[in-house]
């Protein structure tokens, strides 16, 4: 690939027939790696971006074990084959940085502290590098975590702004970023407070403050996108019944469900109380949870009766 | 009635004395902490589609015993967080020696949380009628999201899956399930507990599955309703 001879035809289009403040089309699905507790896996242009989410899970080596929280490792890495020429595999300069300020980005949106000591690990690797990795990455990694059932305060969503021949253009492409003046890569929670920002390059102060108008909008856009992915992966949601019955059914266990964000305790108790069919004769006496022996649905007609009723109900429908 | 998808950081309600689990509260705002569905019957609360178990007081859970110390067994939770036995809780007398003949590395026992403190050091206990060493039967995992699902309504599910299959069955809450009975009724259960956990969302599940042990149809076969269907379905149940 060689320097273009220029960015922008007579339309002011670029040279992938974008306008200056549109963004690469994106492609995300959710859940592809059935190991992983969540995952995403993410195309943006001719970017190819796999994330993996792990945790929370027990931390080691202990000594980086935190009594009040848990803590977040975050992994960028570029296959061996991602670039043109083949990169080096394994952890380099770069892309230890690129971990480094990827999982900072990520700091302010998870609630670490509802898992002390333990912790939280997420490995974004690329695929296929085509400028803009890193905000690829973060854009995959924000969904693979919302996927894991991990607890955030909103999405983060990344996208870079740089200039070009004088211009600023938002989502570098690949010439653009090589052969550009300055390329400003932004990640940015919902409320668009910026959680990572980093520049290669040089733009005046008139221009910073443009740039970071653009990126705020290319944000947004992305945002979109990824709320869109997440709600698509159930496109024929159906309800769960059981746990308005385990709400309806329970008288409240305890008052403490404010404190106790992200951990349910109301449908746990519910299913306990209600569910049980006992081992042993005297059939009020509670053991507490589904203990059931093959004779013992006889024994309690009522109950099951009753559970039928209301599940045809619905059923029939 | 609101039943919808919710992602992290999705706003909800401006009702903040009603928030509850899986939501948090910004600027006199309820938003959504989790990916899940929304739940605003009663409380605001977000049932999340995943997640890993947390160790919670009472629970009744499945443990492999992963370290027998002189005076504990540490058992494995499916958690982030491991949980101690002390031989006290243990219902007999056990003296050291005799802790390995008892429960050694890699078996399994039904459990309860006795306690679980601000750092989630979790305390077992197995002082209790039924709680005991697994040493026959099988144990299945599931996602501790979809626990209530496979007891269903008042245990709709369960008590239909024991009846169809003539097994008995125990659901810890961290997603771990132990089943027990003719070793190919426990091959149809298995079948059936895993396409509960693969269909979690669907409604009229439990009619599914009996259907499946009727006549041996997938799930791939049933007609789903649609997701404004089954709001209406629920609106009626609550009456």
């Amino acid at each position: 690939m060689s320097k273009p001879e220029k960015f922008f035809d007579e339309n002011g289009l670029r040279l992938d027939g974008r306008r200056v403040d549109e963004i690469r089309p994106m492609k995300i699905e959710v859940g592809v790696l059935s190991r992983a507790d969540g995952s995403c896996y993410l195309e943006w242009g001719n970017n190819k971006v796999l994330a993996g989410v792990f945790g929370p899970r027990e931390l080691h080596p202990r000594r980086m074990q935190r009594p009040d929280t848990a803590i977040v490792r975050y992994r960028y890495n570029m296959a061996a084959f991602s670039v043109e020429d083949r990169i080096r595999p394994g952890p380099n300069r770069r892309s230890t940085e690129i971990s480094k300020v990827s999982r900072e980005a990520f700091e302010p949106v998870v609630m670490t502290h509802l898992y002390p000591s333990a912790v939280i690990d997420v490995f974004a690797e690329v695929l296929q590098a085509d400028a803009g990795t890193r905000t690829a990455a973060i854009n995959a990694a924000a969904i693979a975590l919302a996927d894991a059932g991990i607890p955030m305060k909103g999405l983060v969503s990344a996208c870079a702004v740089g200039k070009v021949d004088g211009k600023l253009v938002l989502d570098l492409g690949k010439e653009e970023d090589n052969y550009g003046d300055a390329d400003l890569p932004v990640a940015m929670t919902q409320d668009g407070d910026i959680t990572l920002i980093q520049m290669d390059g040089n733009l005046t102060q008139d221009e910073f403050k443009e740039a970071m108008e653009m990126v705020k909008v290319g944000g947004k856009q992305i945002l979109e996108i990824q709320r869109e992915a997440l709600k698509s992966k159930f496109s024929q949601f159906k309800t769960e019944e059981i746990e308005e019955a385990a709400v309806i059914e329970t008288p409240e266990p305890d008052a403490t469900i404010d404190e106790t964000v992200g951990i349910e305790t109301e449908v746990d108790e519910s299913v306990e109380t209600d569910t049980e069919v006992i081992e042993t004769e005297d059939d009020n006496e509670k053991v507490g949870a589904v203990f059931v022996e093959d004779d013992a649905n006889d024994k309690e007609p009522d109950e099951n009766t009753d559970d039928e009723d209301v599940e045809e109900g619905e059923i029939n429908e | 009635m609101n039943k919808k998808i919710v992602i992290p950081g999705q706003f909800i309600s401006n009702n903040v004395k009603n928030a509850g689990s899986g939501t948090y509260v910004d600027d006199g705002k309820v938003y959504s902490l989790l990916y899940g569905i929304l739940n605003d019957k009663k409380r605001i609360n977000v049932l999340p589609f995943s997640g890993k178990y947390i160790p919670s007081r009472n629970d009744l859970v499945i443990g492999t015993v992963i370290v027998v110390t002189p005076s504990n067994w540490i058992f494995e939770l499916g958690s982030a967080y491991d949980g101690l036995l002390h031989v006290s809780e243990f219902p007999r007398r056990v003296d050291s020696a005799q802790m390995k003949g008892i429960m050694n590395v890699g078996d399994s026992a039904i459990i309860r949380i006795k306690d679980v403190n601000t750092a989630m050091k979790v305390e077992l206990t197995m002082r209790e009628r039924g709680l005991r060493a697994i040493n026959y039967g099988r144990v299945i995992e599931i996602m501790p999201t979809k626990v209530p699902r496979l007891i269903g309504h008042s245990g709709s599910m369960i008590t239909m899956l024991q009846k169809e299959t003539n097994c008995e069955i125990f659901v810890g809450q961290n997603g771990r399930v132990w089943i027990n009975g003719k070793d190919n009724d426990m091959d149809r259960l298995g079948v059936a507990i895993d396409m509960i956990s693969r269909n979690s969302n669907v409604s009229g599940l439990t009619e599914m599955i009996f259907r499946f042990f009727r006549n041996g149809n997938d799930v791939n076969d049933v007609t789903r309703t649609s997701f404004e269907d089954t709001d209406d379905i629920r609106a009626d149940d609550m009456e």
